[in-house]
């Protein structure tokens, strides 16, 4: 029997079959699920590009600030970009709702898994539960509900910063050098391929990944540029051996306000 | 045929009670200390992987003393309450109180119900924004659930571990020099050396992050001690 209330009393010795959050969740019948059902599906709101570049030490990840219902913009300063644990980062493009609670139980999952066996999961692991995630929603993807995430982190077994892909199916796959997703991303990613090369420091970075959004941004009317007058910028997270660090709204300032300038 | 002898109750819960108190007494020490910089957990483990101090969520820390796979079944158990009651709500909703209490609900009604009782004894602390507010929650094998003080001792040579400590710990004392007060008063209590890399640490420190629950480093431990 499942029950759908989280603060029963302590369950000894419960059956879950692996150190697993989401299991527990389905054991109770309380894992998060959309039924869309048949027919059309209303417009809902969107997240746009993301992106996730390697540098010299770690990788980074970056978002527009923007989220789309249609034609309309739903949102103006959606994070896309989050920490997912200390060494690794998520963002996120598609149905923003449904999204925003993957990232969340992935958070948590990673958190659990920690707590439970005493060691974090390697990167690797990470990114194949990710997939699994993804997988798990591809009966609603096929209904125009699609969330496709990024995945970015530094593995302490081989010393350097690696990015995943993804794909509605499941796919998971390893990028070398910058990846992106979104309906932007098709811009921002021929923006990386002129401007990203080996060995990038952390600022200029940082620089590129606004480069990329702002590019973006020109051609794709669902994502949002930075907005120096309301103070609206790219939430950005970078990942080195240190662990994950958001970039906050003062430095991005600075780099938004450089970047508008240098536009031709 | 043969009839059943008839057991009466009190000597019924006695003898649970007893056989129970014999496991945790056997069990290596745990001293928990809350400090001004945060609370601090230390015991004997010479196990790096069988742990009896671990993280159950941003403040919260759990301990035990008994039979490892009781505890850690309750350890377990807490952690995966603690992981769904912050995500079906909010992460400030798990609270030490909330999660004493079902343990308390649970060793009790293993002590009464089940074949034999669990030969545990656990302590749940969660830190606050001062030491006055921490909150620390003892749990016996039969479910009694007491507040206990900012400094306790769980296991083997509880009282004279408790005398000991007692003299040297304040609650300004910088957290190094309660590690090491804990650690001289456990070896004096077992009357041993202990090996520098046999101690099992648990940490909740009082600074903002989310997680506040860490180990001690090799590195920290033996300059704390020196």
């Amino acid at each position: 029997m499942t029950s759908h209330t989280p603060v029963g009393p302590l369950r000894i010795g419960e059956h879950v079959a692996d150190a697993s959050f989401l299991s527990i969740l389905q054991e109770r019948g309380m894992a998060p699920a959309w039924d869309a059902g048949v027919g059309a599906t209303p417009h809902l709101a969107e997240a746009t590009t993301v992106l996730a570049l390697t540098w010299a030490d770690g990788v980074l990840m970056a978002g527009d600030r923007r989220a789309t219902a249609g034609n309309v913009i739903a949102h103006r300063r959606v994070r896309k970009v989050y920490p997912a644990d200390e060494h690794s980062a998520v963002a996120i493009s598609g149905t923003a709702g449904m999204a925003v609670e993957l990232i969340k139980l992935f958070q948590t999952e990673l958190e659990h898994y920690e707590k439970i066996e005493g060691a974090r999961l390697s990167l690797e692991g990470k990114a194949n539960y990710l997939a699994r995630m993804v997988r798990g929603n591809l009966a609603l993807a096929f209904q125009g509900l699609i969330v496709i995430p990024l995945f970015c982190g530094y593995d302490e077994a081989t010393g350097t910063g690696r990015l995943f892909s993804f794909d509605v199916v499941g796919g998971r796959y390893d990028e070398l050098n910058y990846a992106t997703t979104g309906s932007g991303g098709s811009e921002a990613k021929s923006f990386l391929k002129s401007a990203w090369r080996p060995d990038l420091s952390r600022e200029e970075a940082l620089k590129i990944a606004v480069e990329a959004l702002v590019a973006a941004a020109e051609e794709d009317a669902a994502t949002g540029g930075p907005d120096i007058k309301r103070g609206i910028y790219p939430n950005i997270v970078v990942v080195s051996a240190e662990g994950v660090a958001e970039i906050q709204d003062d430095a991005l300032a600075g780099i938004a306000e450089t970047v508008l300038e240098g536009r031709p | 045929m043969s009839m059943p002898f008839y057991v009466p109750p009190e000597q019924l819960v006695k003898d649970r009670a007893d056989f129970a108190r014999k496991g945790v007494a056997r069990g290596k020490p745990i001293v928990v200390a809350a400090i001004d910089d945060g609370i601090l957990l230390v015991s004997e483990n010479s196990s790096p992987s069988l742990r009896k101090i671990g993280e159950v969520y941003d403040r919260i820390a759990f301990a035990g003393v008994g039979r490892f796979n009781e505890f850690e079944t309750l350890r377990v158990a807490g952690v995966r309450y603690a992981d769904l009651k912050g995500y079906s709500y909010a992460r400030s909703d798990v609270t030490a109180k909330g999660l004493a209490n079902a343990y308390s609900q649970t060793l009790g009604q293993i002590f009464s119900h089940e074949v034999k009782p669990y030969e545990v004894d656990i302590i749940v602390a969660e830190l606050a924004a001062t030491v006055d507010e921490d909150k620390l929650f003892r749990i016996q094998y039969d479910g009694t659930l007491r507040d206990a003080d900012g400094l306790t001792v769980l296991g083997a040579g509880e009282e004279e571990i408790t005398r000991v400590l007692t003299g040297s710990v304040a609650s300004d004392t910088p957290m190094p020099v309660v590690f090491a007060a804990a650690c001289d008063a456990i070896e004096r209590a077992a009357d041993r050396e202990i090996a520098p890399d046999a101690w099992e640490t648990g940490f909740l420190e009082r600074t903002d992050t989310r997680r506040t629950f860490r180990r001690l480093t090799l590195a920290e431990m033996t300059a704390a001690r020196q």
